[in-house]
């Protein structure tokens, strides 16, 4: 048996809360010490882990998938194991070089071209610089940019862009390579080549493979063995299909938290179906309520609805005609809607958010979920079984 | 006894399973010393990150290196015109009008390169908040590289001032071999500087208005456009000892003899001062950014 390569032992990590709110100023920070001057200084502050006593060991070659919801640790859990972010408790052994593609593009540069950016990008990601020019031409190829390597990346379109950065990433070789969702950039025609290289990479290299991904598909296809995640611990490892499987039940439970964080400012209090499970075909009202931790404005907003499997479906663009809404702690974001034929074939749909506020944006996953149930059909045909018929349900008059 | 101790392991499997670990993660307590050997692997990253924003800083002005020649020497005219002539400086030490002008070019040229250098330094951290939070590097690293691409600027400051000295017929000496030496120390000023602000920058966001105001104070606070000696003539030694504390006094008064020679030496014992601030502040400020980059991450 062979010796781990990393080796996760009790890991932990706690983040303040109130401290940094309230005195993110020099100024503020100054008159709070001359008001507490001679005061014992209480520690108000709110606390909460994003980890808790983390254990796991990885074996060399191993391929391994992270799941779990929004919130459940994942993220933080590769920050700590590429050690962008410290852990307040535990320790981490690793037996090899570590590379983290927390998101492709990183220390990319507008105003260099595309020649500068991938000795600039390779050297930032790990490599050395006789590293990156003896892949050079290999990582070109890659990225299909060949005729434009002269041209500053900002004249690139965002294909190109992400083809490029997502080329210098994967011909790092680290012994550890760490993967955060970078599948979710790119056309499906790159996305494909992208699990190519992951799988090569995995598969006949020998490197290991940690991979966080909502897109339990990929997750399938590539990983051998699946970390399940929530609320900062593990909640299961081992097999990846009893993993998905324990993971999709998971999802269909509503949540027990009344209000899921949507990072450090905005937080999802309500986001719900009328009726769940809903039948295909027919009206489905939602209902949205986020509120915010402090004063903000609310600038885009969409509900996503996701396959079981990842594949986005559809968007419920909830953007207001007249501009920017703004939420705080007394003043929340609500809205209900009725779509008057839902048109999904039957089965079950992952529901996120995006979310853009002033000070930040993302996607977030795992909110909530919804079943369809299928119509009742008048006529005499049987409906073919619901993976046959694909995602969307088409109303049509066929004449013969 | 070799044997005794060879005993103990298999009671400590532990300890032996691990011992071929590279690297461990855990969770710093207390002052964190500079790690140097990380900083030498991590060598060529340094480098590229100074070479990317020489890079940047030329491509992006459309006068680029002109603006690198007029900066210094426009403002060499101005304060030679406005300190030398109107004031009467150079009457006052007895020195002609073209002589004036090195004297000011050669303060200009170190006290530049330093708010340039510390400004840069200071909003570095935040200017590069993406990588930060994506990927791990020493993060000493950032404020560094951007002092050092303050150099370019200074390296083409050097050939004007080369220039001016040919027109001025100012006699050349070995003193200017000293130059680098001061060139290191002003490096050395704005990098100290640099690490405080940088890492205060990151936590309180109104840091870099803080930045601006020391530039512009800096200048009258620094023997820029006229030397230091005249402050310590009229005000007396314990007046020159606190006007040391500001590290670029020592700075430029050693660049300045390093390009006039004999008659510029500077008062030792205030050169000790600035030398001191300087040590203090840089090695305060590395201890300090070593405490804060744990958070860096996570409040960027």
């Amino acid at each position: 048996m062979s010796k781990p390569i990393i080796s996760v032992r009790g890991i932990s990590k706690q983040y303040r809360l109130g401290s940094a709110k309230s005195q993110d100023t020099l100024r503020d920070q100054l008159t709070h010490w001359a008001k507490n001057l001679g005061k014992e200084q209480a520690d108000a502050s709110e606390s909460f882990w994003a980890l808790r006593d983390v254990c796991f060991d990885v074996k060399p070659g191993e391929v391994i998938g992270v799941i779990g919801r929004n919130g459940a640790g994942k993220s933080t859990l590769l920050k700590v194991l590429s050690q962008i972010t410290e852990p307040t408790e535990g320790e981490i052994y690793l037996r090899g070089r570590l590379a983290s593609l927390l998101e492709v593009g990183t220390g990319f540069h507008q105003e260099l071209t595309g020649r500068e950016n991938i000795f600039l990008n390779g050297v930032i990601l790990g490599m050395t610089q006789a590293e990156v020019r003896a892949k050079f031409d290999e990582i070109v190829e890659f990225a299909e940019v060949g005729k434009f390597l002269d041209t500053p990346v900002k004249r690139y379109s965002s294909g190109m862009y992400v083809r490029l950065a997502f080329a210098v990433a994967a011909h790092l070789e680290p012994e550890i390579l760490v993967v955060d969702e970078v599948l979710a950039v790119g056309d499906a025609a790159f996305q494909n080549k992208c699990l190519g290289k992951m799988q090569d990479v995995a598969k006949n290299r020998g490197r290991t493979v940690l991979f966080v991904s909502h897109n339990m598909a990929a997750v399938q296809a590539l990983c051998g063995r699946i970390i399940h995640m929530g609320g900062g611990r593990v909640l299961g490892d081992g097999n990846p299909d009893a993993q998905i499987a324990a993971y999709l039940g998971e999802i269909k439970k509503p949540r027990t938290d009344t209000a899921v964080p949507l990072g450090k400012i905005v937080e999802c209090r309500q986001l719900e179906f009328s009726p769940n499970p809903s039948v295909s075909g027919q009206p489905l009202e939602f209902t949205l309520e986020l509120g915010a931790k402090q004063r903000t404005q609310l600038i885009d907003c969409a509900i996503l609805i996701y396959s079981v499997y990842g594949q986005r479906v559809a968007i419920l663009d909830l953007r207001k005609p007249t501009g920017q809404f703004p939420i705080g702690p007394d003043a929340p974001f609500r809205c209900t809607g009725r779509i008057k034929h839902f048109p999904l074939v039957e089965g079950d749909y992952r529901v996120g958010l995006f979310m853009n506020c002033s000070e930040y944006y993302s996607d977030y996953h795992d909110l909530a979920s919804l079943t369809v149930s299928a119509a009742t059909k008048e006529g005499e045909l049987a409906p073919y079984a619901a993976h046959f018929r694909g995602l969307v349900e088409l109303e049509c008059d066929v004449k013969f | 006894m070799a044997d005794g101790v060879f005993r103990m392991n298999p009671s400590q499997p532990h300890v032996n399973e691990l011992a071929d670990y590279e690297r461990v993660i855990r969770p710093k307590k207390g002052l964190v010393a500079v790690d140097f050997d990380e900083l030498w692997r991590y060598r060529e990253l340094f480098w590229f990150l100074a070479w990317r924003d020489i890079l940047v800083r030329y491509k992006q002005a459309v006068l680029g290196v002109a603006w690198a020649v007029l900066k210094p020497f426009l403002t060499m005219v101005v304060f030679t015109i406005v300190f030398g002539k109107l004031a009467g400086f150079s009457e006052k030490k007895g020195m002609n009008f073209e002589t004036y002008a090195v004297l000011t070019l050669a303060g200009l040229l170190p006290w530049q390169f330093f708010a340039n250098a510390m400004a840069e330094s200071s909003n570095s951290l935040v200017g590069s908040s993406n990588m930060i939070s994506k990927i791990y590097f020493p993060r000493l690293i950032i404020p560094a590289s951007a002092v050092i691409s303050g150099a370019v600027d200074f390296a083409i400051g050097l050939v004007i001032l080369f220039g001016v000295m040919i027109w001025a017929g100012v006699s050349w000496h070995l003193h200017l071999l000293l130059l680098p030496v001061f060139f290191l120390v002003a490096f050395a000023a704005a990098f100290a500087i640099g690490l405080w602000l940088s890492a205060l920058n990151v936590k309180y966001r109104d840091v870099k208005y803080i930045v601006p105001f020391i530039v512009q104070m800096g200048l009258y606070a620094s023997p820029v456009a006229f030397p230091s000696s005249l402050v310590r003539e009229k005000f007396g030694d314990t007046v020159f000892f606190l006007f040391s504390l500001n590290p670029m006094v020592g700075v430029i008064d050693g660049f300045r003899w390093g390009v006039l020679g004999g008659a510029f030496e500077p008062y030792w014992p205030g050169f000790g001062v600035s030398l001191g601030v300087i040590a203090a502040l840089l090695i305060s400020g590395a201890l300090y950014f070593r405490r804060a980059e744990k958070t860096f991450a996570d409040v960027i």
